[in-house]
C-alpha cells in the first residue's frame, strides 16, 4: 500500500534520513520505532511531502507521490497526525473537524462528526470549546478525529502516546484497534514498545536516520538485544 | 450637542472605506503573511474604475451597480497580481514579497495616470442622496447616512463569511497554521488566491464607495495606506472587530481633530496609536505574533566573513576610480555620483539593522529626512554655521532613533515594522503640518554648505569620504563582537539571552547606529541640494531604501551598497521617461521573481555554479 524506497532527506545541509526503505501492507499496523531524534518525524513528513526527500521514492497505492504537494498527498487518502498535534487553538472542536473534512472516498469509512464523537466521547462534550481550552489528551483525540474527517485509507500517527495520561493511552489503543478492524492501514511512531506492542504487526527500527531492523513483532521479541540497543525503556 | 452628534456620525460614515480597506489588508496578511503594501493601490483602482462605470451606467441602479462592479473588478485584478507576481515568490525569504508589492504600487500608479490622466476626478453624487438631513439642527449629507447604514452590513457579511462558513473556517485555520491546513488536503494556493481576491475586492469597494465624498486622485494609494496601517495595528492584525472599532475611533477622532486642532489631525492618529500600543502591544483585539510559528525551513544563514584580500583590492580599486572622477568626468556626473553615494550610505544603514539585526523597519526615512531637517532647521532658525548644523544631523537622528527604537522594540515582526512606519509618518506629519517652523509643504530652502565646500568637486570628495567612511564603519561594527551579538539576537533571541547578551539593548543600539548613519546621509543630502522638503520623510522614501536592500540582497553585506548604486543609477535613467514608474515597477517585479537572493546573492550563486568562487565564501 505504501512503500518507501531508499529515501534521503535533509534539513538544509543536515542529512537526516539515510536510504530508508520499508513498506506497509493494507490493513497492517506498522510501528516505526527509535529514540528521540532518530528521524521518525522526518520520515512521516517525508511521506506527506512536508519535507521533500532529495533522493528515493515514496509510492502510495501504486502511485509515485514523491515531490507532490502535501494537499494532493492528503487527497489521495493519507492522513497525518503530527506529533505536536497542531490543532487550531482559536477554532472550536467542531471547526477543527470541519478543516479536516473531505468528500467520501471509495473503499474507506466515511466518517461523520457523530461517529467521531462516539469514538471519542470526551470530545462530544467539548464540541463548542476552542482548541486552546482542551487538555493534552483531548487535543490528541481531536488531532486524530480531525484527520479521520478526511476519510483516509492510511493514517500516520506520530507518537500518539506522548505526554498523555495512561487512561487515555488505553483509549488510544482501543481506537487504533478499531481503525485496524475497519480496514485502515496505520504507520505509528513510538520511542518504545509499550504502546506499539498492543497494536503493531510489524516494526521498523531506526537510529540516526538509518534503518537498524525490520521485522514482525515476534521477530523483534526474539532479539531483545536489538530492542535494548535502539529503543528507550 | 447637535454638533457633537453630527461629528460622530460623520466620523462613522468616514470609517466605512477605512474599515473595508483595513479588513482586506488584515485578512490577506493573516493567511499569506504578506503585508500587501499595494493595498492602497487597489483602493485607488476601485475609485477610478467606479468613476468610469458611473459615467456609463445610468441612474441609481447604475450608481450602486458601479460600486459593486468596481469591487468585483478590483478583486479580479487582485487575483491577477496574486497569480502573476506573488505566487512565484511565496517560497522566497520572508518579507521579500514586500518588494514585489512595491513594484505593483509603481505599476498601478502609472497605469492609473495613463488611463485616467493626472487631474483629480470629482466623484459623482449619489442619485437620490444629494441633499442633507438635519439632525438636531446640524446638516448631515444624506450620503453619509447611507454609508453609515451600509458599512455595518458589509462588516456583518464579512463576519458571517469568516465565522460561519467553511471558507471562513479554512481562512482562520490557515491564519494559524497554513502548512497543517495543506496537510489536511486543502489546496493552499486556492486559499491564498481566494483571500487575495476578497481582500482586494474589499479595498476596491471602499474606494468606489467614497467616490461621492472624496473623488479619485493619484495620491489616494499612499494617503490611505498610513491610516490603514494605523487601523490594523490599533485593532490587532487579523481581527475584523478590531479593524472596525479602530476605523471608527480613527475616523471620529479625525473629524473632531479637523474642528478643534486643525494643525494636528495627522499627528493625533499616531498619538492614539502609540497610546494603544503602550497598553496593548498587539492591538485591541490582536494576539501575540509567535516567531517561527509559520516558519518555513529555508537554507541556513551563511556566516558573514570579513573580506578577503582579493575583495579588499577590488573595493579599493572601485573607490580609487570614484576618487579620480573629477579627472575624467563632468560636474554633472559628480553630482550624480554624490547622490548615489549618499543614497548608498542611507541604504547601508538600513541594511545594517535589517540584514544583521533582522529588524525590518518600514520607516527608515524618518532618520534620513530627520537628519536633513535637523541641519536645515539649525541653519534657518539658529543661523548656525554649516559645520555645526551638519554635525547635529547624525546626532539628532541618532537620538531620535534611540527614542523611537526604544518604543518600537517592545514589539517584534510585523508589528515592529508597522510601528516604525507609524513613527516615520508621525514625524512627516509634524513637519508637514507645522508650517511656521518647518515651512510645511514648501520645505526649507537656501541651506548651502560652507564657503570651503561650495565647489561641486570639493563637496563630492566630502560626500565620498563620509559615505565610504560610514559604510566601512558599519562593516567594521558588523564584524565586531557587537555585530555577532546582533546576529545572535536575530537568529535566536533566547539562546543569545542565555549566553548573557542583552538582546533588546543590542538591538536598540543597532537601531540607534542605523539612525545615526541615515542622519549623516540626510545631512549630506540637504547640503548637496540646498533644500529639503517633506517628501524626504515620506513612506515612499522608506520604501526606496527597503527596495534597495532587498534587491541588493539581504544576506550579503554588500547588498545595501550594490542595491543603492543599481537603484539610483537605473532611476536616474528611467526618470527621464514619462512612465518611469511603470518601467521601474516592472523591473522590480522581474528582479524579485528571477533573482530572489538579490543582485549580490544571485551573482554569487551564479559564480559558485561556474566555479569562480568557493561555496560559502563571502565576496563582500
Ligand atoms: N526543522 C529542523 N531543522 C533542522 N534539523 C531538524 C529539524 N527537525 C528535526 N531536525 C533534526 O533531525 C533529526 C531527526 O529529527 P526527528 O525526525 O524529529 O526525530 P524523531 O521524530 O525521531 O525524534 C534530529 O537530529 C533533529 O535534531
Ligand atoms: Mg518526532
Amino acid at each position: 500500500m505504501l512503500e518507501l524506497n531508499a529515501i534521503n532527506s535533509f534539513y538544509g545541509k543536515a542529512h537526516v534520513l539515510n536510504d530508508l526503505s520499508f513498506a506497509a501492507e493494507r490493513g497492517q499496523v506498522v510501528a516505526l520505532l527509535g529514540r528521540n531524534g532518530a528521524g521518525k518525524t522526518t520520515t512521516m513528513k517525508s511521506i506527506m511531502q512536508l519535507v521533500r526527500p532529495k533522493t528515493g521514492t515514496v509510492t502510495f497505492q501504486g502511485h509515485n507521490i514523491t515531490g507532490l504537494a502535501s494537499h494532493k498527498v492528503a487527497k489521495m487518502g493519507l492522513g497525518y497526525v503530527p506529533e505536536e498535534r497542531r490543532i487550531f487553538t482559536d477554532l472550536t472542536v467542531l471547526e477543527n473537524l470541519e478543516v479536516g473534512r473531505q468528500p467520501p472516498r471509495e473503499g474507506t469509512v466515511t466518517w461523520t462528526q457523530d461517529m467521531l464523537f462516539d469514538l471519542f466521547p470526551n470530545l462530544a462534550e467539548r464540541r463548542d470549546n476552542r482548541g486552546k481550552a482542551l487538555s493534552g489528551g483531548e487535543q490528541q483525540m481531536l488531532t486524530i478525529a480531525r484527520t479521520l474527517m478526511g476519510n483516509p485509507s492510511f493514517v500516520l500517527l506520530d507518537e500518539p502516546s506522548e505526554g498523555i495520561a495512561p487512561v487515555i493511552v488505553e483509549q488510544m489503543v482501543r481506537v487504533i484497534q478499531q481503525l485496524k478492524a475497519d480496514g485502515l492501514t496505520v504507520l505509528l511512531s513510538e520511542q518504545n514498545l509499550h504502546f506499539a506492542r498492543a497494536v503493531a504487526d510489524t516494526t521498523v527500527i531506526i537510529e540516526s536516520g538509518s534503518q537498524k531492523f525490520t521485522g514482525t513483532l515476534d521477530e523483534l521479541n526474539a532479539h531483545p538485544e536489538i530492542r535494548d540497543a535502539y529503543l528507550s525503556v | 450637542m447637535g454638533l457633537f452628534i453630527a461629528q460622530v456620525l460623520t466620523g462613522l460614515a468616514n470609517a466605512g472605506a477605512l474599515f473595508m480597506v483595513a479588513s482586506g489588508l488584515s485578512l490577506i496578511f493573516g493567511v499569506t503573511r504578506i503585508v500587501n503594501f499595494a493595498h492602497g493601490s487597489f483602493y485607488m483602482l476601485g475609485a477610478y474604475i467606479g468613476y468610469t462605470l458611473m459615467q456609463v451606467l445610468p441612474g441609481a441602479v447604475g450608481f450602486w451597480g458601479a460600486i459593486l462592479l468596481a469591487g468585483l473588478a478590483v478583486g479580479v485584478l487582485g487575483v491577477l497580481v496574486e497569480v502573476l507576481v506573488l505566487r512565484p515568490v511565496y517560497r522566497a525569504p520572508e518579507l521579500f514579497q514586500l518588494v514585489a508589492t512595491f513594484g505593483v504600487i509603481l505599476v498601478i500608479q502609472d497605469l492609473a495616470l495613463l488611463i485616467w490622466g493626472p487631474e483629480d476626478l470629482l466623484g459623482p453624487r449619489a442619485p437620490g442622496l444629494r441633499g442633507v438631513v438635519r439632525i438636531m439642527g446640524e446638516p448631515i449629507p444624506k450620503y453619509d447616512i447611507a454609508l453609515l447604514v451600509i458599512t455595518p452590513f458589509v462588516a456583518l457579511g464579512l463576519w458571517y463569511l469568516i465565522t460561519k462558513t467553511r471558507v471562513g473556517v479554512l481562512v482562520r485555520a490557515a491564519t494559524q497554521d497554513r502548512e497543517m491546513v495543506g496537510a489536511l488536503g486543502v489546496n493552499q494556493a486556492w486559499l491564498f488566491t481566494g483571500v487575495f481576491a476578497l481582500g482586494t475586492a474589499l479595498a476596491g469597494l471602499g474606494g468606489a464607495l467614497q467616490l461621492p465624498k472624496g473623488g479619485a486622485d493619484l495620491m489616494m494609494d499612499f494617503n490611505i495606506l498610513t491610516a490603514v496601517f494605523v487601523v490594523v495595528v490599533i485593532g490587532g492584525m487579523g481581527s475584523l472587530p478590531g479593524a472596525y472599532l479602530a476605523a471608527v475611533i480613527i475616523s471620529v477622532l479625525n473629524v473632531f481633530g479637523v474642528t478643534y486642532l486643525p494643525q494636528s489631525t495627522l499627528v493625533l492618529m499616531f498619538v492614539v496609536m502609540v497610546l494603544v500600543l503602550m497598553i496593548r502591544p498587539y492591538g485591541l483585539f490582536g494576539r501575540e505574533e509567535v516567531a517561527g510559528e509559520h516558519g518555513q525551513v529555508g537554507e541556513p544563514e551563511r556566516p558573514f566573513k570579513p573580506a578577503g584580500l582579493q575583495v579588499r583590492l577590488l573595493v579599493g580599486a572601485g573607490v580609487a576610480t570614484l576618487a579620480a572622477m573629477p579627472l575624467y568626468a563632468s560636474t554633472f556626473s559628480q553630482v550624480l555620483a554624490t547622490d548615489i553615494l549618499i543614497f548608498c550610505l542611507f541604504a547601508a544603514s538600513l541594511h545594517f539593522m535589517l540584514g544583521l539585526g533582522g529588524l525590518v523597519s518600514f520607516g527608515h526615512a524618518a532618520f534620513f529626512g530627520g537628519g536633513a531637517y535637523v541641519a536645515a532647521l539649525m541653519v534657518t532658525h539658529a543661523d548656525s554655521p554649516m559645520e555645526l548644523a551638519f554635525i547635529l544631523a547624525p546626532i539628532g537622528a541618532g537620538l531620535a532613533a534611540l527614542i523611537i527604537g526604544w518604543v518600537c522594540l517592545r514589539l517584534t515582526g510585523v508589528y515592529f515594522a508597522m510601528l516604525t512606519l507609524a513613527f516615520a509618518q508621525l514625524i512627516w506629519s509634524l513637519v508637514f503640518q507645522w508650517g511656521d517652523v518647518t515651512g510645511g509643504d514648501d520645505g526649507l530652502v537656501g541651506i548651502w554648505p560652507a564657503e570651503w565646500l561650495k565647489e561641486t568637486t570639493v563637496f563630492f570628495y566630502f560626500a565620498l569620504t563620509l559615505s565610504v567612511g560610514g559604510i566601512i564603519a558599519l562593516r567594521h561594527v558588523a564584524h565586531s563582537p557587537f555585530g555577532y551579538a546582533l546576529r545572535a539576537a536575530r537568529d535566536s533571541a533566547r539562546q543569545a539571552e542565555a549566553t548573557g547578551i542583552n538582546t533588546k539593548r543590542v538591538q536598540l543600539l543597532a537601531f540607534g547606529l542605523a539612525g545615526t548613519m541615515a542622519g549623516l546621509a540626510g545631512g549630506l543630502f540637504v547640503f548637496s541640494k540646498g533644500s529639503v522638503f517633506p517628501n524626504e520623510l515620506e513612506i515612499a522614501r522608506s520604501f526606496d531604501a527597503l527596495i534597495v536592500v532587498f534587491l541588493g540582497g539581504v544576506k550579503t553585506l554588500a547588498g545595501g551598497v550594490a542595491g543603492g548604486a543599481f537603484f539610483k543609477g537605473v532611476e536616474d535613467i528611467l526618470v527621464r521617461f514619462e512612465y518611469w514608474r511603470l518601467a521601474l515597477g516592472l523591473l522590480i517585479i522581474v528582479v524579485v521573481i528571477l533573482a530572489p537572493d538579490g543582485i549580490v546573492g544571485s551573482l554569487r550563486k551564479a559564480a559558485e555554479r561556474v566555479g569562480l568562487l568557493k561555496r560559502g565564501e563571502d565576496t563582500t
